[in-house]
Protein backbone atom coordinates (compact mmCIF):
# COMPACT_ATOMS: atom_id res chain seq x y z
CA UNK A 1 0.00 0.00 0.00
CA UNK A 2 3.19 2.49 0.91
CA UNK A 3 4.22 1.53 -2.43
CA UNK A 4 1.07 2.73 -4.52
CA UNK A 5 0.96 5.87 -2.23
CA UNK A 6 4.49 6.96 -2.68
CA UNK A 7 4.10 6.73 -6.55
CA UNK A 8 0.72 8.09 -6.36
CA UNK A 9 2.06 10.58 -4.30
CA UNK A 10 4.97 11.52 -6.74
CA UNK A 11 2.84 11.76 -10.00
CA UNK A 12 0.64 14.39 -7.66
CA UNK A 13 3.46 16.63 -7.00
CA UNK A 14 4.89 16.82 -10.30
CA UNK A 15 1.69 17.69 -11.29
CA UNK A 16 1.28 20.70 -8.87
CA UNK A 17 4.84 21.87 -10.18
CA UNK A 18 3.93 21.88 -13.58
CA UNK A 19 1.46 24.59 -13.98
CA UNK A 20 2.16 25.88 -17.27
CA UNK A 21 1.29 21.99 -18.37
CA UNK A 22 -1.59 22.84 -16.23
CA UNK A 23 -2.96 25.52 -17.70
CA UNK A 24 -2.13 24.62 -21.07
CA UNK A 25 -4.16 21.13 -20.69
CA UNK A 26 -7.43 23.53 -20.27
CA UNK A 27 -6.98 25.19 -23.65
CA UNK A 28 -7.81 22.50 -26.04
CA UNK A 29 -11.03 21.50 -24.24
CA UNK A 30 -12.14 25.76 -23.89
CA UNK A 31 -10.73 25.78 -27.69
CA UNK A 32 -13.79 23.01 -28.57
CA UNK A 33 -15.95 24.15 -26.35
CA UNK A 34 -16.28 27.87 -28.07
CA UNK A 35 -15.88 26.29 -31.64
CA UNK A 36 -17.96 23.52 -31.68
CA UNK A 37 -20.54 24.50 -28.71
CA UNK A 38 -20.81 27.80 -30.31
CA UNK A 39 -20.28 27.30 -33.97
CA UNK A 40 -22.25 24.10 -34.54
CA UNK A 41 -24.85 24.98 -31.68
CA UNK A 42 -27.25 26.99 -34.36
CA UNK A 43 -27.11 23.64 -36.98
CA UNK A 44 -27.47 21.47 -34.11
CA UNK A 45 -31.05 23.29 -32.92
CA UNK A 46 -32.03 22.90 -36.42
CA UNK A 47 -31.88 19.53 -36.89
CA UNK A 48 -34.30 19.64 -33.88
CA UNK A 49 -31.34 18.62 -31.22
CA UNK A 50 -31.34 19.60 -27.96
CA UNK A 51 -28.96 22.95 -26.44
CA UNK A 52 -25.54 21.90 -28.22
CA UNK A 53 -23.43 22.85 -25.04
CA UNK A 54 -25.52 20.80 -23.12
CA UNK A 55 -24.60 17.77 -25.36
CA UNK A 56 -21.35 18.66 -26.56
CA UNK A 57 -19.85 19.61 -22.21
CA UNK A 58 -19.72 16.07 -20.93
CA UNK A 59 -17.91 15.60 -24.23
CA UNK A 60 -15.32 17.81 -23.64
CA UNK A 61 -15.20 16.31 -20.43
CA UNK A 62 -14.52 13.09 -21.33
CA UNK A 63 -11.59 14.60 -24.22
CA UNK A 64 -9.72 16.26 -21.29
CA UNK A 65 -9.78 13.03 -19.04
CA UNK A 66 -8.84 10.87 -21.94
CA UNK A 67 -5.80 12.93 -23.14
CA UNK A 68 -4.41 13.77 -19.21
CA UNK A 69 -4.90 9.92 -18.90
CA UNK A 70 -3.37 8.96 -22.12
CA UNK A 71 -0.34 11.27 -21.10
CA UNK A 72 0.40 8.93 -17.98
CA UNK A 73 2.46 6.79 -20.50
CA UNK A 74 4.51 9.67 -21.72
CA UNK A 75 5.34 10.35 -18.02
CA UNK A 76 6.43 6.30 -18.30
CA UNK A 77 8.34 6.83 -21.28
CA UNK A 78 10.14 9.79 -19.83
CA UNK A 79 11.10 8.12 -16.68
CA UNK A 80 12.30 5.40 -18.56
CA UNK A 81 15.08 7.63 -20.72
CA UNK A 82 15.66 9.76 -17.57
CA UNK A 83 16.51 6.67 -16.01
CA UNK A 84 13.89 6.99 -13.21
CA UNK A 85 12.35 3.70 -13.96
CA UNK A 86 15.12 1.78 -13.32
CA UNK A 87 15.43 3.28 -9.82
CA UNK A 88 11.60 2.28 -9.69
CA UNK A 89 12.56 -1.35 -11.13
CA UNK A 90 15.41 -2.48 -8.72
CA UNK A 91 13.07 -2.05 -5.60
CA UNK A 92 11.32 -4.85 -3.90
CA UNK A 93 8.17 -4.59 -5.08
CA UNK A 94 5.98 -6.45 -7.50
CA UNK A 95 5.56 -4.72 -11.43
CA UNK A 96 1.68 -4.50 -10.35
CA UNK A 97 2.18 -2.29 -7.78
CA UNK A 98 4.28 -0.01 -9.67
CA UNK A 99 1.43 -0.16 -12.38
CA UNK A 100 -1.09 0.44 -9.99
CA UNK A 101 0.44 3.42 -8.50
CA UNK A 102 1.49 4.89 -11.56
CA UNK A 103 -1.83 4.64 -13.14
CA UNK A 104 -3.94 5.85 -9.81
CA UNK A 105 -1.61 9.12 -10.17
CA UNK A 106 -2.33 9.33 -13.47
CA UNK A 107 -5.98 8.88 -13.01
CA UNK A 108 -5.96 11.29 -10.29
CA UNK A 109 -4.79 13.90 -12.36
CA UNK A 110 -6.64 13.43 -15.14
CA UNK A 111 -9.86 13.75 -12.67
CA UNK A 112 -8.69 17.21 -11.25
CA UNK A 113 -8.28 17.98 -15.15
CA UNK A 114 -11.96 17.35 -15.92
CA UNK A 115 -13.26 18.77 -12.86
CA UNK A 116 -11.73 21.68 -13.66
CA UNK A 117 -13.15 21.84 -17.50
CA UNK A 118 -16.39 21.16 -15.59
CA UNK A 119 -16.29 24.12 -14.16
CA UNK A 120 -15.34 25.71 -17.25
CA UNK A 121 -18.48 24.09 -18.64
CA UNK A 122 -20.63 25.77 -16.15
CA UNK A 123 -19.17 28.79 -17.01
CA UNK A 124 -20.33 28.52 -20.52
CA UNK A 125 -24.22 27.82 -19.97
CA UNK A 126 -23.71 23.61 -19.07
CA UNK A 127 -26.48 23.26 -16.70
CA UNK A 128 -26.92 19.67 -14.48
CA UNK A 129 -29.91 18.51 -15.12
CA UNK A 130 -30.24 16.55 -11.29
CA UNK A 131 -27.76 17.35 -8.31
CA UNK A 132 -28.14 13.89 -6.95
CA UNK A 133 -26.18 12.04 -9.94
CA UNK A 134 -23.57 14.00 -9.55
CA UNK A 135 -21.56 11.00 -7.23
CA UNK A 136 -22.42 8.75 -10.77
CA UNK A 137 -20.98 11.59 -13.00
CA UNK A 138 -17.80 11.05 -10.63
CA UNK A 139 -17.87 7.40 -10.82
CA UNK A 140 -17.72 7.68 -14.48
CA UNK A 141 -15.07 10.46 -14.90
CA UNK A 142 -12.79 7.76 -12.72
CA UNK A 143 -13.36 4.81 -14.44
CA UNK A 144 -12.36 6.81 -17.88
CA UNK A 145 -9.35 8.20 -16.25
CA UNK A 146 -8.45 5.49 -14.78
CA UNK A 147 -8.97 2.76 -18.39
CA UNK A 148 -7.08 5.27 -19.98
CA UNK A 149 -4.05 5.93 -17.40
CA UNK A 150 -4.07 1.95 -17.79
CA UNK A 151 -3.76 1.84 -21.46
CA UNK A 152 -1.34 4.82 -21.56
CA UNK A 153 0.71 3.09 -19.32
CA UNK A 154 0.24 -0.27 -21.12
CA UNK A 155 1.18 1.26 -24.35
CA UNK A 156 4.61 3.24 -23.02
CA UNK A 157 5.50 -0.20 -21.43
CA UNK A 158 7.11 -1.52 -24.91
CA UNK A 159 7.84 2.13 -26.38
CA UNK A 160 11.42 2.47 -25.26
CA UNK A 161 11.57 6.41 -26.76
CA UNK A 162 8.85 9.39 -27.82
CA UNK A 163 9.21 8.50 -31.18
CA UNK A 164 6.20 6.22 -31.28
CA UNK A 165 4.39 8.20 -29.44
CA UNK A 166 2.93 10.10 -31.61
CA UNK A 167 1.73 7.93 -33.88
CA UNK A 168 -0.07 6.16 -31.61
CA UNK A 169 -1.81 9.64 -30.61
CA UNK A 170 -3.17 10.34 -34.08
CA UNK A 171 -4.15 6.67 -35.23
CA UNK A 172 -5.64 5.03 -31.41
CA UNK A 173 -6.30 8.30 -29.54
CA UNK A 174 -7.98 10.69 -31.42
CA UNK A 175 -9.85 8.14 -33.59
CA UNK A 176 -11.20 6.57 -30.22
CA UNK A 177 -12.58 10.53 -29.21
CA UNK A 178 -14.18 11.32 -32.32
CA UNK A 179 -16.11 7.97 -32.98
CA UNK A 180 -17.05 7.96 -29.30
CA UNK A 181 -20.15 9.72 -29.67
CA UNK A 182 -18.33 12.86 -27.69
CA UNK A 183 -19.38 15.33 -30.42
CA UNK A 184 -22.42 13.79 -32.11
CA UNK A 185 -25.32 11.65 -30.79
CA UNK A 186 -24.92 7.63 -31.49
CA UNK A 187 -28.50 7.46 -32.88
CA UNK A 188 -29.21 7.02 -36.44
CA UNK A 189 -25.70 6.57 -37.42
CA UNK A 190 -24.25 4.71 -40.80
CA UNK A 191 -23.48 1.05 -40.00
CA UNK A 192 -20.01 1.00 -39.86
CA UNK A 193 -19.94 3.96 -37.75
CA UNK A 194 -22.29 2.55 -34.91
CA UNK A 195 -20.42 -0.60 -35.00
CA UNK A 196 -16.98 1.47 -34.49
CA UNK A 197 -18.45 3.36 -31.81
CA UNK A 198 -20.30 0.46 -29.93
CA UNK A 199 -16.81 -1.49 -29.68
CA UNK A 200 -14.93 1.78 -28.36
CA UNK A 201 -15.40 1.92 -24.80
CA UNK A 202 -14.80 5.66 -24.41
CA UNK A 203 -18.48 5.61 -26.18
CA UNK A 204 -19.65 4.06 -22.58
CA UNK A 205 -17.78 6.18 -20.80
CA UNK A 206 -18.78 9.81 -22.35
CA UNK A 207 -22.23 8.37 -22.50
CA UNK A 208 -22.57 7.45 -18.88
CA UNK A 209 -21.21 10.91 -17.98
CA UNK A 210 -23.62 12.48 -20.63
CA UNK A 211 -26.41 10.30 -18.86
CA UNK A 212 -25.56 11.31 -15.16
CA UNK A 213 -25.25 15.38 -15.83
CA UNK A 214 -27.71 15.71 -18.23
CA UNK A 215 -30.08 13.16 -18.50
CA UNK A 216 -29.71 11.98 -22.19
CA UNK A 217 -28.08 8.83 -22.69
CA UNK A 218 -28.00 6.21 -25.24
CA UNK A 219 -26.88 3.21 -23.38
CA UNK A 220 -28.31 2.60 -19.65
CA UNK A 221 -25.85 3.86 -16.86
CA UNK A 222 -25.44 -0.05 -15.75
CA UNK A 223 -24.43 -1.44 -18.96
CA UNK A 224 -21.99 1.30 -19.50
CA UNK A 225 -20.68 0.58 -16.13
CA UNK A 226 -20.02 -2.64 -16.97
CA UNK A 227 -18.38 -2.22 -20.28
CA UNK A 228 -15.88 0.22 -18.72
CA UNK A 229 -15.18 -2.13 -15.60
CA UNK A 230 -14.81 -5.32 -17.98
CA UNK A 231 -12.66 -3.30 -20.05
CA UNK A 232 -10.62 -1.69 -17.54
CA UNK A 233 -9.81 -5.09 -15.66
CA UNK A 234 -8.60 -6.58 -19.16
CA UNK A 235 -6.26 -3.49 -19.67
CA UNK A 236 -4.89 -4.29 -16.29
CA UNK A 237 -4.47 -8.21 -17.13
CA UNK A 238 -2.54 -7.41 -20.22
CA UNK A 239 -0.72 -3.84 -18.53
CA UNK A 240 0.59 -6.17 -15.89
CA UNK A 241 2.28 -8.77 -18.36
CA UNK A 242 3.58 -6.23 -20.29
CA UNK A 243 5.22 -4.62 -17.50
CA UNK A 244 6.84 -7.95 -16.15
CA UNK A 245 8.60 -7.92 -19.72
CA UNK A 246 9.98 -4.53 -19.18
CA UNK A 247 13.69 -4.94 -19.70
CA UNK A 248 15.76 -1.36 -19.12
CA UNK B 1 26.90 -14.15 -2.43
CA UNK B 2 26.99 -13.73 -6.15
CA UNK B 3 27.27 -17.19 -7.96
CA UNK B 4 27.12 -16.74 -11.87
CA UNK B 5 27.04 -19.87 -14.09
CA UNK B 6 27.91 -19.33 -17.63
CA UNK B 7 25.91 -16.17 -18.06
CA UNK B 8 24.99 -14.71 -21.74
CA UNK B 9 23.13 -12.01 -23.11
CA UNK B 10 22.92 -11.79 -26.67
CA UNK B 11 21.16 -8.67 -28.82
CA UNK B 12 20.10 -10.07 -31.93
CA UNK B 13 23.70 -11.56 -33.40
CA UNK B 14 25.58 -9.29 -30.70
CA UNK B 15 26.70 -10.88 -27.93
CA UNK B 16 27.11 -8.58 -24.88
CA UNK B 17 27.69 -11.48 -22.40
CA UNK B 18 29.71 -14.57 -23.62
CA UNK B 19 29.64 -17.18 -21.16
CA UNK B 20 30.76 -15.48 -17.91
CA UNK B 21 31.32 -17.54 -14.56
CA UNK B 22 32.33 -16.11 -11.35
CA UNK B 23 31.71 -15.81 -7.60
CA UNK B 24 31.85 -13.27 -4.90
CA UNK B 25 32.28 -14.10 -1.44
CA UNK B 26 29.85 -12.94 1.42
CA UNK B 27 31.46 -9.52 3.08
CA UNK B 28 34.05 -9.11 0.06
CA UNK B 29 34.85 -6.19 -1.71
CA UNK B 30 34.82 -7.21 -5.43
CA UNK B 31 36.37 -5.13 -8.48
CA UNK B 32 34.37 -5.46 -11.73
CA UNK B 33 36.57 -4.15 -14.35
CA UNK B 34 36.55 -3.61 -18.27
CA UNK B 35 37.12 -0.84 -21.11
CA UNK B 36 34.02 1.39 -22.21
CA UNK B 37 31.18 -1.58 -24.18
CA UNK B 38 32.94 -4.83 -22.02
CA UNK B 39 29.92 -5.66 -20.99
CA UNK B 40 30.33 -4.34 -17.33
CA UNK B 41 27.12 -2.67 -17.32
CA UNK B 42 25.20 -5.42 -18.87
CA UNK B 43 26.07 -7.64 -16.08
CA UNK B 44 25.58 -5.51 -13.62
CA UNK B 45 21.91 -5.12 -15.22
CA UNK B 46 21.53 -8.88 -15.23
CA UNK B 47 22.43 -9.41 -11.85
CA UNK B 48 20.20 -6.48 -10.35
CA UNK B 49 16.88 -8.21 -11.91
CA UNK B 50 16.80 -5.33 -15.21
CA UNK B 51 17.51 -7.73 -17.70
CA UNK B 52 17.11 -10.87 -18.53
CA UNK B 53 20.03 -13.50 -19.31
CA UNK B 54 19.60 -15.04 -22.75
CA UNK B 55 21.70 -17.83 -20.75
CA UNK B 56 23.33 -19.30 -17.78
CA UNK B 57 22.28 -18.96 -13.88
CA UNK B 58 22.96 -16.15 -11.24
CA UNK B 59 22.43 -16.61 -7.32
CA UNK B 60 22.35 -13.48 -4.86
CA UNK B 61 22.04 -13.91 -1.32
CA UNK B 62 20.57 -17.64 -1.91
CA UNK B 63 18.07 -16.59 -4.33
CA UNK B 64 17.81 -17.72 -8.06
CA UNK B 65 17.70 -14.14 -9.44
CA UNK B 66 15.81 -15.65 -12.81
CA UNK B 67 13.04 -17.42 -10.92
CA UNK B 68 12.82 -15.53 -7.58
CA UNK B 69 13.13 -11.83 -9.23
CA UNK B 70 11.52 -9.80 -5.65
CA UNK B 71 13.48 -11.68 -3.26
CA UNK B 72 16.71 -11.22 -5.34
CA UNK B 73 15.63 -7.20 -5.11
CA UNK B 74 15.61 -7.27 -1.70
CA UNK B 75 18.74 -8.24 -0.94
CA UNK B 76 20.76 -5.48 -2.94
CA UNK B 77 21.06 -2.04 -3.52
CA UNK B 78 22.75 -0.12 -6.63
CA UNK B 79 24.39 3.33 -7.78
CA UNK B 80 23.80 3.28 -11.56
CA UNK B 81 26.35 4.28 -13.96
CA UNK B 82 23.25 6.77 -15.58
CA UNK B 83 21.58 9.25 -13.84
CA UNK B 84 18.79 7.79 -12.18
CA UNK B 85 17.11 10.97 -9.88
CA UNK B 86 13.59 12.16 -10.83
CA UNK B 87 14.82 16.30 -11.55
CA UNK B 88 11.77 17.28 -10.67
CA UNK B 89 11.36 16.32 -6.70
CA UNK B 90 13.72 17.49 -4.03
CA UNK B 91 16.97 15.57 -2.83
CA UNK B 92 14.57 14.67 0.77
CA UNK B 93 11.70 13.52 -1.62
CA UNK B 94 13.95 11.71 -3.67
CA UNK B 95 15.57 9.66 -0.34
CA UNK B 96 12.13 9.80 1.33
CA UNK B 97 10.87 7.56 -2.04
CA UNK B 98 13.46 5.63 -1.68
CA UNK B 99 13.24 4.88 1.85
CA UNK B 100 9.20 3.94 0.99
CA UNK B 101 10.14 1.75 -1.58
CA UNK B 102 12.47 -0.32 0.16
CA UNK B 103 9.73 -0.44 3.38
CA UNK B 104 12.13 1.63 5.73
CA UNK B 105 10.20 2.76 8.70
CA UNK B 106 9.51 6.68 8.83
CA UNK B 107 11.49 7.44 12.19
CA UNK B 108 14.48 4.92 10.72
CA UNK B 109 14.46 6.88 7.37
CA UNK B 110 14.24 10.14 8.85
CA UNK B 111 17.51 9.29 10.83
CA UNK B 112 19.21 7.79 8.06
CA UNK B 113 18.56 10.64 5.90
CA UNK B 114 19.99 13.33 7.36
CA UNK B 115 22.97 11.23 7.82
CA UNK B 116 23.82 10.38 4.55
CA UNK B 117 22.63 13.79 3.26
CA UNK B 118 25.20 15.15 5.77
CA UNK B 119 27.75 12.79 4.92
CA UNK B 120 27.48 13.64 1.43
CA UNK B 121 27.52 17.57 2.23
CA UNK B 122 23.44 17.90 0.45
CA UNK B 123 21.67 18.28 3.83
CA UNK B 124 21.52 22.21 3.65
CA UNK B 125 20.20 21.45 0.23
CA UNK B 126 17.48 18.87 0.45
CA UNK B 127 14.68 20.91 0.01
CA UNK B 128 16.35 21.92 -3.43
CA UNK B 129 14.77 20.60 -6.14
CA UNK B 130 17.48 18.00 -7.95
CA UNK B 131 17.33 19.59 -11.40
CA UNK B 132 19.15 22.88 -10.12
CA UNK B 133 21.90 20.38 -8.95
CA UNK B 134 25.23 19.97 -10.55
CA UNK B 135 26.44 16.51 -11.88
CA UNK B 136 28.90 16.00 -8.76
CA UNK B 137 25.42 16.91 -6.39
CA UNK B 138 23.70 14.48 -8.44
CA UNK B 139 26.01 11.82 -8.32
CA UNK B 140 26.81 12.28 -4.25
CA UNK B 141 22.83 12.20 -3.93
CA UNK B 142 22.47 9.24 -5.86
CA UNK B 143 25.04 7.51 -3.70
CA UNK B 144 23.64 8.68 -1.03
CA UNK B 145 20.43 7.21 -1.55
CA UNK B 146 22.27 3.46 -2.80
CA UNK B 147 22.86 3.70 1.00
CA UNK B 148 20.09 4.07 2.32
CA UNK B 149 18.48 0.59 2.99
CA UNK B 150 21.73 -1.23 4.03
CA UNK B 151 21.58 -4.12 1.53
CA UNK B 152 23.16 -7.14 1.59
CA UNK B 153 25.05 -6.82 -1.93
CA UNK B 154 26.17 -3.10 -2.92
CA UNK B 155 25.95 -2.64 -6.43
CA UNK B 156 28.14 0.59 -7.53
CA UNK B 157 28.49 1.22 -11.39
CA UNK B 158 31.11 3.51 -11.71
CA UNK B 159 29.75 5.50 -8.80
CA UNK B 160 32.50 8.07 -8.73
CA UNK B 161 32.85 9.83 -12.14
CA UNK B 162 32.91 13.46 -11.58
CA UNK B 163 32.96 13.49 -8.33
CA UNK B 164 36.40 15.40 -6.63
CA UNK B 165 39.19 13.62 -4.62
CA UNK B 166 37.78 14.91 -1.50
CA UNK B 167 34.16 13.53 -1.84
CA UNK B 168 35.82 9.97 -3.48
CA UNK B 169 37.60 9.61 -0.57
CA UNK B 170 34.73 10.65 1.94
CA UNK B 171 32.43 8.01 0.06
CA UNK B 172 34.79 5.20 -0.22
CA UNK B 173 35.86 5.41 3.35
CA UNK B 174 32.24 5.05 4.13
CA UNK B 175 31.72 2.04 1.98
CA UNK B 176 34.86 0.79 3.75
CA UNK B 177 33.02 1.21 7.03
CA UNK B 178 30.02 -0.34 5.39
CA UNK B 179 31.54 -3.41 4.54
CA UNK B 180 33.34 -3.81 8.10
CA UNK B 181 30.65 -2.68 10.14
CA UNK B 182 27.60 -4.48 8.50
CA UNK B 183 29.64 -7.15 6.29
CA UNK B 184 28.14 -5.86 3.08
CA UNK B 185 29.18 -7.16 -0.11
CA UNK B 186 30.74 -4.60 -2.62
CA UNK B 187 30.84 -4.85 -6.23
CA UNK B 188 31.52 -2.35 -7.92
CA UNK B 189 33.24 -1.09 -11.76
CA UNK B 190 35.80 2.06 -12.10
CA UNK B 191 38.09 3.27 -14.43
CA UNK B 192 40.12 4.58 -11.47
CA UNK B 193 42.80 2.23 -10.83
CA UNK B 194 44.01 3.61 -7.98
CA UNK B 195 40.37 2.98 -6.06
CA UNK B 196 40.60 -0.28 -6.57
CA UNK B 197 44.53 -0.92 -5.45
CA UNK B 198 43.15 0.67 -2.64
CA UNK B 199 39.79 -0.84 -2.27
CA UNK B 200 39.51 -4.02 -4.07
CA UNK B 201 39.76 -7.78 -2.46
CA UNK B 202 39.51 -9.27 -5.40
CA UNK B 203 39.03 -8.40 -9.15
CA UNK B 204 37.75 -9.86 -12.68
CA UNK B 205 38.48 -8.28 -15.91
CA UNK B 206 36.34 -8.41 -18.34
CA UNK B 207 36.56 -7.22 -21.80
CA UNK B 208 34.57 -8.11 -25.26
CA UNK B 209 31.94 -10.21 -23.26
CA UNK B 210 34.35 -12.56 -21.73
CA UNK B 211 35.91 -12.47 -18.44
CA UNK B 212 39.86 -12.44 -19.03
CA UNK B 213 41.52 -12.21 -15.97
CA UNK B 214 40.35 -12.74 -12.42
CA UNK B 215 42.03 -13.25 -8.71
CA UNK B 216 43.29 -10.92 -5.78
CA UNK B 217 45.23 -7.81 -6.79
CA UNK B 218 48.57 -9.28 -6.04
CA UNK B 219 47.53 -12.51 -8.58
CA UNK B 220 46.42 -9.89 -10.98
CA UNK B 221 50.00 -8.11 -11.05
CA UNK B 222 51.95 -11.36 -11.10
CA UNK B 223 50.00 -12.94 -13.61
CA UNK B 224 50.78 -9.94 -16.05
CA UNK B 225 54.18 -9.17 -15.00
CA UNK B 226 52.80 -5.50 -14.21
CA UNK B 227 53.86 -3.05 -11.22
CA UNK B 228 50.28 -1.78 -10.90
CA UNK B 229 46.68 -2.54 -11.29
CA UNK B 230 46.91 0.44 -13.97
CA UNK B 231 49.66 -1.48 -15.85
CA UNK B 232 48.25 -4.94 -15.73
CA UNK B 233 44.66 -3.82 -17.08
CA UNK B 234 46.34 -2.18 -19.85
CA UNK B 235 48.46 -5.20 -20.94
CA UNK B 236 45.11 -7.31 -20.28
CA UNK B 237 42.89 -5.08 -22.24
CA UNK B 238 45.37 -3.75 -25.25
CA UNK B 239 45.85 0.43 -26.28
CA UNK B 240 42.89 0.73 -28.64
CA UNK B 241 40.37 2.98 -27.20
CA UNK B 242 36.70 2.01 -26.92
CA UNK B 243 33.17 3.63 -27.67
CA UNK B 244 31.30 4.85 -25.00
CA UNK B 245 27.46 4.27 -24.86
CA UNK B 246 25.50 5.25 -22.18
CA UNK B 247 22.02 3.98 -21.56
CA UNK B 248 20.46 7.23 -22.95
CA UNK B 249 22.65 7.49 -26.27
CA UNK B 250 21.82 3.98 -27.06
CA UNK B 251 17.87 4.59 -26.81
CA UNK B 252 18.47 8.10 -28.70
CA UNK B 253 20.23 5.98 -31.06
CA UNK B 254 17.85 3.40 -31.80
CA UNK B 255 15.54 6.37 -31.92
CA UNK B 256 17.34 7.80 -34.82
CA UNK B 257 17.76 4.63 -36.18
CA UNK B 258 13.85 4.06 -36.45
CA UNK B 259 13.53 7.48 -37.84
Amino acid sequence: MRTIYILWLRQLKRFIRKKASLVGALGQPLIFLVAFGFGLGPVFARAGGVDYIQFLSPGIIGMTVLFTSIFTGVEVIWDKQFGFLKETFVAPVSRFEILLGKVLGGATVAIVQGILVFLITLLVGFRVENLALIPLAFVFLSLIAILFSAVGVTIAARLDDMQGFPLIINFVIQPLFYLSGALFPLEGLPKFLEIITKINPLSYGVDGLRGALTGISHFSSINSLLVLSISLVLVILVGTYQFSKVEI
Amino acid sequence: MISVKNLTKKYGKFTAVDDVSFSVEKGEIFAFLGPNGAGKTTTIKMLTTLLRPTEGEIFLNGHNVKKKPRDTRKSFGIVFQDPSLDNELTAYENMQFHAILYGLSSSLYKERIQSLLSLVELWDRKDSFVKTFSGGMKRRLEIARGLLHHPKVLFLDEPTIGLDPQTRNLIWNYIKDLNKKEGVTVFFTTHHMEEVERMAERIAIIDHGKIIASGTPDEIRKQTGAENIEDAFIKLTGNTVRAESSDFSKSTLSGFRKM
